[in-house]
This record gives C-alpha cells, structure tokens and sequence, in this order.
C-alpha cells in the first residue's frame, strides 16, 4: 500500500512537471503546426534564470520562481518575432533543422555561461525535509510541484475552455483559414500563446530542476519526454496533453521502480507502440 | 499538350541524367586529394569520406525520398557496434565486418521501416525520434555486448586485405575510407538515375499522383529506407574499424541530428550537397574547436539557422542559384566587355 501511494505521488509531481513544460509546446504546435524541437530550451533557460535570481540578486525562492516565467516569456516573444515566424508554414525539414540549430545554440550559450555542469537551484531548506502524508514519507518540495502543476493545469484549461480568447484559441486550432476569415488576428494570438507556453515551460523548468537536473545538455536528455507527451496526447489538446502526462509518469515511476534497469526502455517501447496503433495520439482528431 | 511536352522534356533530361559526366568526379576527387596538405590531415580526411557515405545515405531519405527523419544514427550505431563487436572477438577482417555491418543495418532498417513508414509527418518524426532514443537506450544497458556508456573497447581491426596494416598515421584508414566512398557515390548516383530513383522522386514530389501511375509506393520507399540504412550501416562500421572504439553516441539523436545538419548545409536532395555539406562542416569544425571546442556548438547551430532561414537548398543550392541569376551573368557580360 505504501509503495502504491510514493509511486503515486512521485508521479503525480512528475506529472505536473511533464504538463507545465508541455502544454505550451502542445498547443503551438496544433496551432501553428510547428515542429518545434526546442521547447525544452525555455524551460532550461528557466531553470537558469532563477538560479541567477536567487544566486546574484538574492531574491528568495519563491519571488525568483514567480518572477522567471515573466523573464523568459519576454525571451520567447522576442525569439518567436524574429526568428520562429518566418518559418511558419514551411517545409517540416527546415522547421526541424531551425529548432535543432537553436538547441546546439542554447545549449553552447549555457555551457559557455554557466559551465558543463549541472547547477543547483538553491531551496528554502524547509521545502527539503522530509514530511508525511498518508503515512508515506516524501517532501513538501513534491508537493509544491503538485500544486503549482494542478494549479497551473485548472487554469489553462479554464482560460482555454470558458474565456473568449480561450475559443479563439481552440478555433485557430481546429481550423486556422476559417478563424483568420472571421478575422482574428492569428499572428498575434500566436505570439501570445507562445509566450504563455515559453513561461509555463520557464516555470516548470525552474521548480522541477530536481527532478531534471538544470545542464546545458537540457534541452536534448529531456527533448524526447516533452515529445512524447505532445505525440501520444495529439497536437493542440490541453486536457490531452495532461492525461498524456500522467501515463508517461505513471509508466516511467512503475517501471523504474519495478525494472529499474529497463524502465526507460519500457517507456518508449511503449510509445512506440501506440502511435502506431494510434498515429495521430489518444486525443488528437485524424487529419 | 504542354504537359505531354513537359513530361517528354523531364524524361529526356532523366536519361541524360544516366551518362556520368567526368566533372561529376571532381567532388571525389577533392577529397582524395587530402593527403597534399599533409599527412596531419589524413584522419580529418577519413572522417570526411566516413561522413560523406552516412550523408548520402541520409540524403536518399531527406532529400530524394522525402522522408524526414531524426533518427538515422541508430543504423550508423547497428553497423559500428555489428563490425566492433565483431573484431572485439577475434573477427576482424574489415571487409566481412563492412558487410556484417551493412547486412544488421538493412535488416534493422527492413524491420523499422515498415513500421514507422505507415505513418507521415510529425508522428513519422516521432517513431525516428522515438526509435533512437530506444535504441541507444538498449545499447547502454547491454553492457556485456556494447560496454554501455563506456563505450566498446578491444576492437582490432586486422589488415585490410590481409595485406594493408591500419597504422598510427591513418594511411589505410583513408585509402580504405575513399575506397568505399567512391564505391557508394558510384552506386548512389547510378542509383538515382535509375527508373527507380526517378520513381523514389516522383513520390516525394506528389504521393497521389505517383500512385495513381501505378507506381508501388510503400514498397518503393520501404526499398529506399533499407538502402539508406544499409550504407548508413556503412559508414558506421567503417567509422569503428578505423577508429577502433565505438561510443555510445554513436546511436543518439545529437549524431542524428550533426548529419541532418551537414546534410542541410551541403543542400538536401542534391548528391553533391551531402558532399560539400560534411566537408564544410568538419573543416570548419576543426578550426574552430582549436579555439573553442564548447563553444563550436554555438557556431554550428547559427550556421543551420542562417542557412534555413537565407539558403534553403544549402551551399550547393546557393552555388547552383548564384550562378542562374542574372546579377552575376550580368557581371560577367560587363566583364567581357
């Protein structure tokens, strides 16, 4: 029973760090149908900005976690204006190549800045010791990222499916001709819904760096987790994209408890298998 | 009408295409030309000829067949770990370790391919994407056979022939390396003028209308998946052979997409791009690793993005677009004058 519960709960933490840094890239790619390989570099360059935060301007914890997501949102508009947008609608090719050029980018920039290795992003000690919950033993850190995730979660998925610019959103998804001839201005709901999506990436990077350790490697070990979630829960769906989140949590706990040695390659055998069976993932709509 | 004209037009220049030119050598010359700026630069010159056989491969893919993929290095990877795993155990006559190599990559790419080509697109992507992370990740967990993240250690290549020792210098190595690049070169450019190749391009340009002129579509693109893995297999173990060790990034998405990247700089879907493509990228990466060798990744990634962003069809398209357009003949007309 215990080891069902820290299973749960690790991967209920794990889950709302896929979700944060995945949601964004999810709904940017089924809008712009952009195939986006360096969406892990927000999140990376989240995780250093709060170190910086914390480490030379002494912020605390919590205000220099708070405050990134807005720093790095501002990074994304500018790298979206200038760079992204002009390859919008080109060939798949070119999109994969630009994206892989910004990670080799990225991550020369961060080993330049910050060195090789991995940084710590220094916490509030009270947020390490161990706490019960239930009888298990875990920490309130786990919570936190519980918290912020599900909070996080609630309200993307409010915005999306009970605001007007959430309807937007999802008409410029499902069919982008027709919502720019109703005349909605596309390029500018992009720009602001690449921005949402680099600052939630920011966040998650920042308050799950200990789960994925803050490298200059980032944006490549991780590429292949926020892929998946994007791949198996379909392009452009938010509630998708956070039950996709918890299967790859829940497989990658279970299996790296129960077959340590093997639990990576359960999960993308796993992966493999699906969208093979499903190619356009558990939620998406054939196209 | 027209159309009638067009095709007749296209089927002459493809059968023009057939008959090798003498100047289409001169690619493969320059790289065997290496060994004038001295002996220094012979392992940098096999490394070239090395890149420039998994290139083309790629470019079968990539460039003519359309297919976009991300995880080419697990076929590179099967055929460096096959020849290495080979020679670690006392079999280590290079040309059966090519061929074996070759021969794991084809069946690998049979069995993959016909799964991952039923899908299109992003999901196509992702089963690459997918696939080497997978097997990278069954290479370093089988650390009896690949030794993990260590990286395979004890392969000995024997004499090539059982004449020609690999020595310190690298003089076998690249004659070897040549050898083989001129072979696959030879077979890939032959290839491609074949009614095959031209059907290989007919599918990429328009999949319905290839179709619909009874050309076997799956069948043909599972075929050109199988020969791109099988010479990707190549170069893998001709890369172990020579540098005797193989590493565990040899399947992994970084090579993937290093050989995406010399591919796109060289200019996709032109043979001569995947060569120019890793002669210009290895050059330039050792010039610039001697100042910086972190700091190369930084260089290499701008250098994609420029050429995505300004030079779609890579140098050789910028050669070939510079050379069409009036400004430079222009120029030259002034020159004349």
């Amino acid at each position: 029973m215990d080891i069902v519960l820290s299973i749960l709960i690790h991967s209920v933490a794990f889950t709302a760090l896929l979700y944060l840094i995945s949601v964004g890239l999810s709904v940017t790619m089924g809008l712009m149908g952009f195939v986006n390989l360096a969406h892990g570099v927000f999140a990376m360059v989240g995780g250093y900005v709060t170190a910086t935060l914390i480490t030379a301007v002494h912020l605390p914890w919590w205000a220099a976690i708070a405050l990134t997501p807005f720093i790095v949102s501002g990074i994304g508009v500018v790298v979206e204006k200038v760079l992204y947008s002009r390859l919008y609608g080109k060939a798949e090719l070119d999109q994969v190549l630009f994206s892989i050029g910004l990670l080799f980018v990225a991550s020369a920039v961060a080993q330049e800045l910050y060195g090789p290795l991995l940084i710590q992003i220094p916490m509030p000690a009270s947020l390490l010791e161990p706490i019960q919950v239930l009888g298990v033993s875990t920490s309130s850190y786990k919570l936190v990222l519980v918290a912020v995730g599900a909070s996080v979660a609630l309200a993307v998925l409010y915005a999306l499916e009970r605001t007007t610019l959430g309807a937007m959103i999802r008409a410029a998804v499902e069919n982008r001709t027709m919502a720019e001839g109703l005349g909605l201005n596309t390029s500018l709901l992009f720009s602001g819904t690449f921005a949402l999506g680099t600052g939630l990436a920011a966040l998650g990077g920042a308050i799950g760096a200990e789960l994925f350790p803050i490298t200059p490697a980032y944006g490549f070990v991780y590429l292949v987790y926020f892929m998946i979630v994007v791949a198996i829960a379909g392009l452009g769906t938010v509630r998708g994209a956070f039950i996709a989140s918890f299967l790859v949590a829940l497989i990658s706990t279970i299996s790296a408890y129960f077959l340590p040695e093997y639990g990576t390659i359960v999960l993308f055998a796993g992966v493999f298998l699906l969208l093979l069976v499903r190619p356009q993932g558990l939620f998406g709509r054939v196209s | 009408m027209t159309d009638i004209a067009l095709t007749g037009n296209v089927a002459t220049q493809a059968l023009k295409k057939r008959h090798l030119r003498p100047v289409e050598f001169l690619p493969l010359l320059a790289v065997c030309a290496a060994p004038i700026f001295g002996e220094q630069y012979l392992p940098l010159a096999t490394q070239i000829a090395i890149f420039i056989i998994f290139c083309l491969s790629l470019d079968l893919l990539v460039g003519f067949g359309g297919i976009v993929t991300i995880g080419h290095s697990v076929f590179f990877g099967l055929g460096a770990y096959t020849s290495g795993i080979l020679s670690a155990n006392g079999y280590g006559d290079p040309l059966t370790g090519l061929a074996a190599g070759a021969a794991v990559a084809a069946v690998a790419s049979l069995a993959l391919g016909a799964i991952v080509l039923r899908v299109h697109g992003f999901t196509l992507l992702m089963l690459t994407l997918c696939s080497v992370f997978l097997m990278q990740e069954i290479a370093n967990k089988a650390t009896d056979l690949t030794g993990g993240i260590d990286g395979l250690v004890g392969v000995s290549t024997q004499p090539l022939l059982g004449i020609f020792e690999f020595d310190l210098w690298g003089k076998t190595g690249f004659g070897y390396s040549v050898a083989v690049l001129a072979v696959v070169f030879l077979a890939v450019r032959l290839l491609m003028a074949t009614p095959f190749g031209l059907s290989i391009v007919a599918i990429r340009d328009n999949r319905l209308r290839a179709s619909m002129v009874g050309i076997p579509v799956g069948s043909r693109q599972l075929a050109l998946y199988v020969i791109a893995g099988l010479l990707a297999g190549v170069a893998g173990a001709l890369q172990s052979q020579i540098t005797q060790f193989v590493s565990i990034n040899a399947i992994g998405f970084e090579l993937s997409g290093e050989i995406l990247i010399m591919l796109a700089l060289g200019g996709a879907g032109r043979i001569y791009g995947a060569f120019f493509g890793p002669i210009v990228y290895l050059i330039a990466q050792d010039i610039f690793s001697k100042f910086d060798p972190a700091f190369w990744h930084f260089w290499l990634g701008t250098m994609i993005v420029v050429v995505v962003l300004f030079a779609p069809g890579g140098l050789v398209g910028l050669a070939s677009h510079l050379g069409k357009s009036s400004i430079v003949r222009k120029l030259m007309s002034e020159k004349e004058k």
